[in-house]
């Protein structure tokens, strides 16, 4: 089964149609890379599954439990909200780190609030969590950063924390948007070297990005978008090497000029 | 200046009185309007229309009028126009009209301070805590509220310093601040008269409370620089 499925999706802001019936499902362990231009809905599409924004109508599935039903929706609580949206972790273009906090702080704080809320923490538990967060930084090559604060990080070594804070809930599915859009060039390669090896260790991701040949090596799915629609889905070798669509390759026909 | 110092221990003695009293309107007018202010900043972000417009309003008219004005208003207005003293007799009487003009009109400078701290917070700093699965008032407590004290500091510390300059307008209500005390000695009080010097000396009152007032807000700024 798969473990997430997603059906007729629909949102609209205000008049405008910005997600038009997506549908797609993803396996355990696979890596599914969405491509479009901007503003054909992908930010959309990843806040809808994180509860950031409520989509009008659609099902999304985890596992076969229906996590979200647009017919239904209203009758959840804020609580059940807050617990349905830990199957997803989301990683920002902007990172959104919380500046007061060092970086081991700001991946672990989520998790100790969380188990102080279910009435679960003693200093065994703080210890234990802390541990698992300096093991996270330790496996983003971040070492010797875990007591820094964000602004005394580079953009890479930040995005870098917030994927370690993101991993820190152990989320089914993690969700990148355009993560090493707001970074400098040569910062880039450190941040999707560190979701390389994750898609290695076989982390289920949904991963928007520009950067194609890193989408078309890492993930085994790909989505193409466009005006709010899936203009094409296929494996990355189908999308990427045999596009069907004349939409799809013109937009990869962009890219491979640049 | 013999004279001057055998009239130094009366002349301190009424000063330090009077400052007293400035010391207590500047206190009490703090500790009411960091709440107020707090809520009419909730109430000019209000989702009910009714409620924003009122808050606006009020802002408006508090600040958009002389301090001086309102503290005239509201101590005579109940009196003379009302017929009833709803402020009592005397000092204490004087004592509360004044710390109502104040609170209320330092609350709505506060409020739109504390609107441009809570504005000012990147939507990205919630959206990043409820992705985490925190609470609303978890994310308000936990990550919020630091950031937003840090931004409104400099502005709130301005307000407070120029607060205790202010007090003086109490003045005119003939509230027996510093001023007042000071004043005195021009006119005859205790045997003392057409002394102008301890006037110029309240001066030096108002520089030690500022200037105390400036190390210690500028050392809690100090404290929340470790991060940006
Ligand atoms: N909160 C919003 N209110 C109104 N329109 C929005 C909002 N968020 C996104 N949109 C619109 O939805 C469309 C898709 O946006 P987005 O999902 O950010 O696209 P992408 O991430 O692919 O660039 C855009 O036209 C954008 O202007
Ligand atoms: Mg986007």
């Amino acid at each position: 089964m798969s473990i997430l499925q997603v059906e007729h999706l629909k949102k609209t802001f205000n008049r405008t149609n910005v997600l038009k019936d997506i549908s797609f499902s993803l396996e355990k362990g696979q890596a599914l890379s969405i491509i479009g231009s901007s503003g054909s809905g992908k930010t959309t599409l990843l806040r809808c599954l994180n509860f950031l924004e409520t989509p009008d109508s659609g099902i999304i599935r985890i596992n076969g439990d229906v996590i979200f039903d647009g017919a239904q929706y209203s009758r959840l609580s804020e609580e059940e909200i807050r617990l349905r949206r830990l199957h997803f972790g989301l990683v920002f273009q902007s990172f959104n780190l919380f500046p007061q906090y060092t970086a081991l702080e700001n991946v672990t704080l989520a998790k100790k609030l969380l188990l102080k809320s279910q009435k679960k923490s003693g200093p065994d538990v703080l210890r234990t969590i802390d541990e698992e967060g300096r093991d996270l930084l330790r496996r983003m090559g971040l070492a010797d950063r875990m007591y820094n604060y964000p602004h005394q990080l580079s953009g890479g070594q930040q995005q870098r924390v917030a994927i370690a804070r993101a991993l820190a809930l152990s989320p089914d599915i993690l969700c990148f948007d355009e993560p090493t859009s707001a970074l400098d060039p040569e910062l880039t390669g450190e941040v999707l070297r560190v979701i390389r090896s994750l898609a290695q260790q076989n982390m289920t991701m949904i991963i928007v990005t520009h950067e194609m040949a890193f989408a078309r090596d890492v993930s085994s799915q790909v989505i193409f978008m466009d005006d709010g629609h899936i203009a094409e889905q296929g494996t990355s070798d189908e999308v990427f090497n045999h596009p069907r669509e004349e939409r799809t390759k013109h937009f990869l026909a962009g890219y491979n000029k640049s | 200046m013999k004279l001057i110092f055998e009239q130094m221990p009366v002349v301190f003695n009424s000063l330090n009185i009077g400052f007293l009293q400035t010391m207590r309107l500047f206190f009490v007018t703090l500790l009411g309007a960091f709440p107020l202010g707090l809520l009419i900043c909730m109430g000019t972000m209000s989702r009910f229309k009714l409620i924003s417009a009122y808050c606006k309003i009020h802002v408006w008219i508090i600040r958009g009028t002389p301090l001086m004005i309102q503290l005239l208003i509201i101590y005579y207005f109940p009196g003379l126009v009302l017929h009833k003293n709803i402020w009592g007799s005397g000092e204490s009487g004087r004592f509360t009209a004044a710390a109502v003009a104040f609170i209320l009109n330092y609350a709505n400078y506060f409020s739109e301070i504390y609107r441009g701290g809570i504005q000012s917070i990147p939507v990205g700093q919630e959206e990043a805590g409820l992705v985490l699965g925190m609470t609303k008032p978890q994310i308000f407590f936990r990550i919020k509220l630091l950031q937003m004290i840090k931004r409104i500091l400099p502005p709130i510390s301005n307000e407070i310093i120029t607060l205790v300059k202010d007090t003086s307008l109490a003045r005119i209500i003939a509230l027996q601040e510093i001023i007042w005390a000071g004043q005195a000695f021009l006119k005859g009080s205790q045997g003392i008269s057409g002394a102008i010097w301890p006037l110029f000396f309240t001066a030096v009152y108002y520089l030690a409370a500022t200037g105390l007032l400036t190390l210690g807000l500028g050392a809690l700024e100090k404290k929340l620089e470790y991060f940006r």
